[in-house]
């Protein structure tokens, strides 16, 4: 390091020695920035040529099979089932965490509630993301599933007629299944819901609340007709980013969704699995093709929640640039 | 709503009054419920989760969890020293590789670029946050455990880790920056500092507090995770011996493994390892939440 006093006496260059120094720091920060690009092509590359060879055994097929017998001689691999328990599962979370999320993001960014209380509720929330996922788990084999099991068995004596209350196969109600992964899928949403839809609602301008107030709208009026779709594609990216976290979520999932691999079931009671929960659960005892088949699921799932987080952040880059 | 004193003609007295019957208002409450039972509905699963965890949690906590080894299936007692040790020093390995990597990537964000670039960049480190925990598992075992450079092994482990805590740290430290003053850049120019030493010398240490605050979380983060862990790291019921070519312990996956057996003493540790997880998660947050609400 040189002193003022020491740069004056060399003039007002600096040493070749510093100014190297200098490049080379700026370099290698650099480097390190562009390895964040690199480390998520090089995820999407990792996992498509480790696929590789089940995508030519078993082609765009694999997309639509339904069946998943790993054992020899008769190889069949598919995964329909998992890719339809993902978006059931994660569309199940998102119907009950999208109305509360945003319902609970008004209440936190409107002034109902004197401040003080908001922020414990905005501290609260967040730990509801803090959590790790394994503990809902965990909480859900012990406590929701058996909950679930008597919400459901009414449900089935009422509502049996319809498909999605039918009893499943196995004939039991009440274990692990599509409605508890939903559910617990739904819980771990809601504050990522909460968290982004309150800052998109705080976010907008002060004085179309005030033009809507000085017209003479009540609260509800002026957040329904002003407030909330001025905030509304933030809201949007909200969904997606949860829809993209609900796709993903592995052991929760993979915990309460029963992990049957071969069945589509309509019930929202029977066993059923995602493509995070088939890799999770058979990833251990694969070997051979079937690591390379579940590769090949894990570049799919790449794929999809890759299209909802990109979708998510153009939405939020179009709204700052506006 | 305040009346005037003086109305205009044509207006009835107190016409500014809201009327509590009008169907307006009667919508205007309504809704406001309707938003108060959302909070509550968020809350509830929260509620109910830490108070399960408290009461299965502590009843089944004691000392010799803290450094005994898990049990097998129906044998007594037992307890989850080597899954602490196992966490502590995967958590290591990925901050290891994660800190640095992630200060320098936000020290580039923030001080060398713009435009562009600077976006893209942040654009690539949402994305990668938004990659599903499993797929950085799948990743690491076909890099360094199916490959044999590492084997299932606590190096691998970390390495999974560092991709999930990755994108944590470069946005926090980010945001960090962006907010020290651009006053002390400035004054660390003027005084003849080159680049290095404005950067290491005036701004990162301005930024410390809340640098460290993403560390500490991504952190927390980490150590809950379980997926990248389960078939990079496994699981192993003995102490652990080196870092590379042995599978290792860990607080997330013995819960996994022990919430799913039959043996009701191997549950009642899993829900102790639980409680412990979360106590972490929780005392980090609140850590986090006071180191930035006292520098603002």
């Amino acid at each position: 390091m040189s002193t003022p006093a020491q740069s004056r006496q060399a003039g007002k260059n600096r040493s070749q020695a510093d100014r190297t120094l200098d490049r080379s720091f700026i370099w290698i920060t650099r480097i390190f920035a562009f390895s964040i690009a690199a480390v998520l092509v090089w995820i999407g590359f990792q996992v498509a040529v480790q696929g590789l060879p089940a995508l030519e055994k078993f082609g765009l097929g694999f997309l639509f099979t339904s069946t998943w017998s790993p054992n020899p001689p008769n190889v069949e691999l598919g995964i329909l089932p998992s890719i339809y328990g993902t978006l059931a599962s994660s569309f199940i979370g998102l119907l009950i965490a999208v109305p509360i999320g945003i319902g609970t993001a008004v209440l936190l960014s409107e002034n109902i509630l004197p401040l003080s209380v908001r922020t414990i509720l905005v501290f609260l929330v967040e730990l509801l993301a803090a959590i790790p996922s394994v503990v809902y788990g965990l909480w859900g084999i012990f406590v929701l599933t058996p909950f679930l099991g008597t919400v459901g068995t009414w449900l089935n004596k009422f509502l049996g007629w319809i498909p999605l209350f039918s009893r499943p196969e196995s004939g039991a109600i009440g274990g692990p299944g599509l409605l508890p992964a939903g559910i617990i899928l739904a819980i771990m949403t809601l504050p990522i819901i909460t968290a982004i839809s309150r800052d998109a609602l705080t976010s907008v301008p002060k004085n179309l609340r005030e033009a809507a107030y000085g017209l003479g709208c009540t609260r509800w009026e002026t957040l329904l007709k002003v407030i909330i779709p001025a905030a509304f594609s933030g809201i949007v990216s909200a969904v997606m980013l949860a829809l993209g976290r609900a796709m993903g979520e592995t052991m929760a999932v993979t915990m309460l969704i029963g992990n049957s691999t071969n069945k589509i079931s309509a019930s929202l009671f029977a066993p059923s699995n995602t493509i995070a929960s088939l890799i999770a659960s058979q990833f251990a005892e694969a070997g051979g093709l079937q690591i390379s088949a579940l590769m090949y699921a894990a570049f799919v799932l790449f794929i999809l929640t890759l299209i909802v987080n990109i979708m998510a952040e153009l939405i939020v880059l179009r709204v700052k640039r506006l | 709503m305040t009346s005037f004193s003086e109305q205009p003609k044509g207006f009835t007295s107190g016409s500014l009054n809201r009327s509590s019957s009008s169907s307006r208002t009667l919508f205007n409450n309504f809704m406001n419920g309707v938003i108060f039972v959302c909070g509550a509905l968020a809350l509830l699963p929260l509620l109910l989760v830490l108070s399960y965890l408290l009461i299965k949690g502590f009843s089944s906590l004691s000392l010799e969890l803290f450094y005994e080894l898990p049990p097998a299936p129906l044998d007594e007692g037992g307890g989850f020293g080597n899954a602490i040790v196992g966490t502590a020093i995967m958590v290591g390995v990925g901050a290891l590789i994660s800190v640095p990597i992630g200060v320098a990537a936000a020290v580039y964000l923030t001080e060398f670029s713009k435009g562009q670039t600077a976006r893209s960049i942040r654009f690539a480190t949402n994305v990668l946050s938004g990659v599903p925990s499993i797929i950085a598992g799948v990743v690491t075992y076909g890099i360094l455990v199916g490959t044999k450079v590492t084997g299932y092994s606590a190096i691998a482990g970390g390495v999974a880790l560092s991709i999930l805590m990755l994108p944590i740290i470069v946005r926090t430290t980010d945001e960090a920056l962006q907010l020290v003053s651009n006053d002390l850049r400035q004054a660390a120019v003027g005084v003849g500092a080159t680049n290095y030493q404005t950067v290491l010398l005036v701004v990162l240490p301005a930024a410390l507090p809340s640098i460290i605050t993403g560390i500490t979380l991504s952190i927390a983060r980490a150590a809950g995770e379980t997926a990248p862990l389960i078939f990079t790291a496994l699981f192993s019921f003995f102490w652990l011996n080196k870092l590379t070519d042995e599978p290792v312990a860990s607080l997330s996956v013995l819960v996994y493994n022990f919430a799913t057996s039959f043996d009701p003493n191997q549950q009642s540790v899993a829900w102790a390892g639980s409680l412990i997880l979360v106590l972490m998660v929780l005392i980090a947050s609140i850590v986090a939440r006071f180191a930035t609400r006292s520098k603002s």
